[in-house]
């Protein structure tokens, strides 16, 4: 079940993904409204990193395009944040917590210029937004898995983006924090801004998301939570590798995907 | 005056090597420095071969161009051949010095270059070589002119984009995602470790490159959390290497850039056990990893 919205903020377009011509994505085609939190399941290895990389420009789609704002990314770029997963960087990488967070005022300020007071105040109004105040000077190496994820929470915050993309917020965290960070994204809505976030835990889905995208490397579906988040199109989602193997091997056969060349 | 010019010249070598070796070791990327030391060599000729002189701009251009072009087939090998990189690096590296060194032999007649001296420098001349003006004014050590000028170049290009470099470093996909391009960062980073290679070569060597590349930042890191700290430290440390170095080599009557760089042992060695004793155990054990 898919849903489509007029005037979306987010729009991805028959959008797939290929790494070493081994399709990840395959024909994704949604559109998101505006003011909503979004979040994004299926299981790991669906392609939903993927997605929101694509989104990004970080990987080069096989064909189809994802217009944000009607637009292209480069066009509106100031006024989209990406939380990256936070495995992917070094945690004992010189900085402290203050560092990491005026860091997201970087991209406004453009060549030469430097943070001044309006920056600074901007990244304290994000520190105590996420409740990490005790730990402006900290040493990032010296952070739990909870507290490094609100620094990059924080870090987007003072990118002063109108859409955010976040890559497992929730991963680690425990309930104190998980309430922090929604409490932090359900704000960011309730100013109309549009947060886009993949989710893990299926438990929390139906109280955290106004709509939901459900992908296996194909799309299920994408809707209001309430209309598409049902027992059987979670099952579809989780449950159906077996069938989407044998789908994938008969596109291979009727040729629709590039032979491989061995 | 002569033991000044040499530790000023040391110095000078290792602080630029060190500021930029922060950045390569933040992002695992010391053998790539590595690499580039050596790979110069045969811009270093060809540029000899055209310019007929062993100083001035055609060596610092050939150094960029080949020190980029290293830098490209690393890569291109690295992602197009699905090599890893360490062997991408490895293959690289020795293929271009040994284009140099075979360079250097066939032009023998016409190159007053040899290997020996681009691994180890010669820095016991440096006060020797003098930059004399034509109306006869002596202006001091040539090499001095020389890292004094790329020493520029490099804080001045880091102080300007600290906040690219700063990025980059540390959350690539984030910093992507902003607009920035590593690519081109990584390519002006390499830029700079070629120009200071071209420009130690003859001093110190590509040998006493490498150490100053790796060394102090390493030693730096151990010994603090913080960015600024570290290059302040790195800087210090350096200094130090330089100084120590020339009075080891002096009093046991050895070769300077070889003390130098056992200098820089000692100090990385005495940096990880005060780290080990600060608990900072974890760094401690990461590094050897590098
Ligand atoms: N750089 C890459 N090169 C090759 N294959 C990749 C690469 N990145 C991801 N993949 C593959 O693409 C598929 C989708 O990966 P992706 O990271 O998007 O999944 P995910 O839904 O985010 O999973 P998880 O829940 O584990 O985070 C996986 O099968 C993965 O192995
Ligand atoms: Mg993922």
């Amino acid at each position: 079940m898919i849903i489509h919205v007029d005037q979306p903020v987010v729009e991805v377009h028959d959008l797939t993904v290929t790494y070493e011509r081994r399709p990840v994505l395959w024909d994704i085609d949604f559109t998101l409204p505006g003011g909503i939190l979004a979040g994004i399941i299926g299981p790991n290895g669906a392609g939903k990193t993927t997605l929101i990389k694509a989104a990004m420009d970080l990987v080069v789609p096989g064909s189809g395009f994802v217009r944000l704002f009607g637009k292209s990314l480069k066009e509106v770029r100031s006024k989209v944040s990406y939380v990256p997963q936070r495995r992917t960087v070094d945690w004992d990488f010189p900085a402290s917590v203050y560092d990491v967070i005026l860091m997201g005022t970087y991209p406004s300020l453009g060549l030469f210029r430097y943070p001044r007071k309006a920056e600074k105040e901007l990244a304290l109004d994000a520190l105590r937004k996420v409740e990490l105040e005790d730990f402006k000077n900290r040493q990032i190496s010296q952070l739990s898995g909870g507290q490094q994820q609100r620094v990059f929470l924080a870090r987007a915050l003072t990118q002063n983006a109108d859409l955010f993309f976040m890559d497992e917020p929730f991963a680690g965290v425990d309930a104190a924090t998980e309430k922090t960070i929604i409490k932090v994204l359900q704000e960011l809505t309730s100013h109309g801004k549009t947060v886009v976030v993949v989710h893990h835990d299926l438990q929390s889905v139906a109280k955290y998301f106004d709509w939901t995208i459900m992908i296996h490397s194909r799309l299920i579906a994408s809707g209001p939570t309430s209309q598409v988040f049902t027992p059987e199109l979670v099952e579809k989602t989780y449950g159906g590798k077996l069938d989407l193997l044998t789908e994938v091997a008969h596109l291979l056969q009727t040729e629709k995907l590039p032979p491989r060349e061995d | 005056m002569d033991a000044f010019f040499v530790i000023l010249t040391g110095s000078l070598v290792a602080v630029t090597c060190g500021i930029l070796g922060i950045f390569l070791m933040l992002r695992r990327m010391v053998m790539i420095g590595d690499a580039i030391s050596h790979s110069v060599l045969p811009g270093i000729v060809i540029a000899f071969l055209i310019s007929g002189s062993r100083d001035g701009l055609a060596m610092l251009i050939a150094a960029v161009i080949t020190g980029l072009l290293t830098t490209f087939i690393i890569q291109f090998i690295h992602e197009k051949g699905k090599l890893q990189a360490d062997a991408s690096i490895g293959v690289t590296f020795t293929w271009l010095f040994a284009i140099g060194i075979i360079l250097i032999s066939v032009f023998a007649d016409y190159v007053d270059l040899d290997q020996e001296c681009v691994l180890y420098g010669e820095i016991a001349y440096v006060p020797i070589d003098l930059w004399i003006l034509p109306s006869g004014i002596i202006m001091g050590p040539r090499s001095v002119y020389m890292l004094g000028t790329v020493l520029l170049i490099v804080v001045i290009t880091i102080l300007f984009f600290f906040k690219e470099f700063y990025m980059v470093t540390f959350d690539q996909d984030f910093a992507v995602s902003t607009g920035l391009s590593v690519t081109l960062w990584h390519y002006i980073l390499m830029a700079l470790i070629s120009l200071t290679t071209v420009a130690s070569f003859e001093s110190v060597g590509a040998i006493l490159v490498v150490a100053f590349l790796v060394a102090p930042p390493a030693s730096a890191y151990l010994l603090s959390d913080d960015f600024k700290t570290i290059i302040i430290l790195t800087v210090f440390i350096g200094i130090i290497v330089a100084i120590s170095g020339y009075f080891l080599a002096v009093y046991i009557n050895s070769s300077i850039s070889g003390s130098m760089t056992v200098m820089a042992g000692i100090i990385f060695a005495i940096a990880w056990l005060l780290a080990f004793r600060r608990r900072n155990f974890q760094k401690s054990l990461k590094i050897i990893k590098f």
